[in-house]
């Protein structure tokens, strides 16, 4: 069985990596294979998620809205209809 | 006791309330799930950001850095500006906020109201780049009193000795701590306090997901995580949209009555989130979040209203 297809949005300072696409998908079970599969499409990226292995600490990378340093970072497993988002850590109010 | 010697003195003490129609109906035979909320709208200037604001204030006259007629100089998105405006217009300091040009009106209102001097900071970076403001106008002014909520230890003691035993006292059985995610300060401080009180509770950060212009920073590494955070305390952290925020907050209103501010829709949409896991598991739960703040400073965008809509808030900083 082939991995499933997951959804990734890309923030605006990542879009010159995806020809400005918002939206972008790539064939993974999990975190590292999605980063690794985006990087083999988008060359660059991956450089700029990652840094020695492990993810930057000023990317945060959602799976269906939650965190995945909570759900085990690269290892965190994705299936079918996952949705994965990331974004810049930026500071907050309350 | 409720009488108090004065306005500060009426800190804290907020009321833990029950949710019995929003909580999540559970099959028969098996345990409770319930949702309790704090009001941390009932402190003095009306959100939860007194509780800092003043432990801040009062650590640094203790440590000699405030001295009378000093000014003190702040990064803010509203709530902390608006409680250290009214602290240091009874104390006599003066205050001056860097506020992103992107918050409601209200809060530019409120802070003038209490004499606060504001800066502006662009909108593209939201509070980071208030944040980087205001880091560069304390090193040009040493002679200004530089709090600096995002790094200072006196923001998660407060929630460490006053907000977490609250809850803890009030509801000795929680399972679940819920709370937005900024500063950090609330979940550092309460949520270390109750994970000593209770190792197995979960620690849930809400975390508020904007528009794309506050996210619009010039690099990554203008990215910014504040200095207080340390994610072994978090168990688990969500990001929150303002279309689910928006729902929650008038679910909150039309189901239970309670009229709060934006950022808590999104404490509560977490909060809602877990519960349903729990009725899943057949587990009780017992899950208190906070209410930051209420919707009066938010009424200006017109979420509220029956057509209200979130799209309003694309790029406001609205939590």
């Amino acid at each position: 069985m082939s991995a499933p297809i997951i959804e990734v949005r890309i923030p605006t300072i990542l879009r010159p990596y995806t020809n400005s696409e918002k939206v972008v998908s790539a064939e993974a079970t999990n975190l590292a294979e999605l980063i690794s599969s985006l990087d083999s499409k988008f060359t660059g990226l991956g450089e700029r998620l990652l840094e020695n292995g492990e993810l930057r600490r000023f990317i945060n990378i959602y799976i269906n809205d939650e965190d995945v340093r909570f759900m085990g970072s690269l290892a965190a497993t994705l299936k079918a209809g996952d949705s994965v988002t990331i974004l810049p850590a930026v500071a907050g109010g309350c | 006791m409720t009488r108090y010697e004065s306005l500060e003195a009426s800190l804290g003490h907020t009321p833990l309330i029950g949710l019995p129609k929003l909580s999540p109906k559970t099959q028969p035979g098996k345990p409770l799930v319930r949702l309790w909320a704090k009001l941390e709208d009932r402190n003095p200037t009306g959100s939860i950001k007194d509780r800092t604001a003043m432990a801040m204030i009062d650590d640094a006259e203790k440590t000699g850095r405030l001295k009378p007629g000093a000014t003190i100089l702040e990064p803010t998105s509203g709530n902390t500006g608006i409680s250290l405006a009214m602290v240091a217009k009874v104390r006599g300091y003066k205050l001056i906020c860097v506020m992103p040009e992107n918050t409601s009106i209200e809060r530019t209102q409120i802070l003038e109201m209490w004499g606060a001097k504001i800066i502006y900071s662009p909108a593209a970076g939201g509070s980071n780049e208030a944040v980087r403001v205001a880091k560069e106008l304390a090193a040009e002014n040493p002679d200004w009193v530089f709090l600096y909520q995002y790094g200072n230890p006196a923001n998660s003691l407060a929630h460490y000795t006053t907000t977490g035993p609250e809850i803890f006292e009030d509801l000795p059985t929680v399972t679940h701590f819920v709370a937005g995610l900024g500063t950090t300060g609330t979940l550092m401080g309460a949520g270390k306090y109750l994970r000593e009180k209770n190792p197995n509770i979960s620690i849930i950060a809400a975390e508020p997901r904007y528009g794309e212009v506050v996210y619009g920073l010039r690099n990554l590494d203008a990215g910014f995580v504040p200095e207080l955070y340390d994610a072994s305390i978090i168990t688990r952290r969500f990001s929150v949209g303002a279309e689910d925020s928006v729902r929650r907050v008038k679910e909150l209103l039309e189901v239970e009555g309670i009229f709060a501010g934006i950022s808590t829709g999104a404490i509560l949409h977490a909060a809602l989130g877990v519960a349903k896991e729990s009725v899943d598991a057949g587990v009780g739960a017992d899950i208190a979040f906070i209410v930051c703040d209420a919707g009066w400073k938010y009424l200006s965008t017109g979420i509220y209203g029956k057509d209200g809509d979130s799209e309003v808030l694309d790029s406001q900083l609205w939590a």
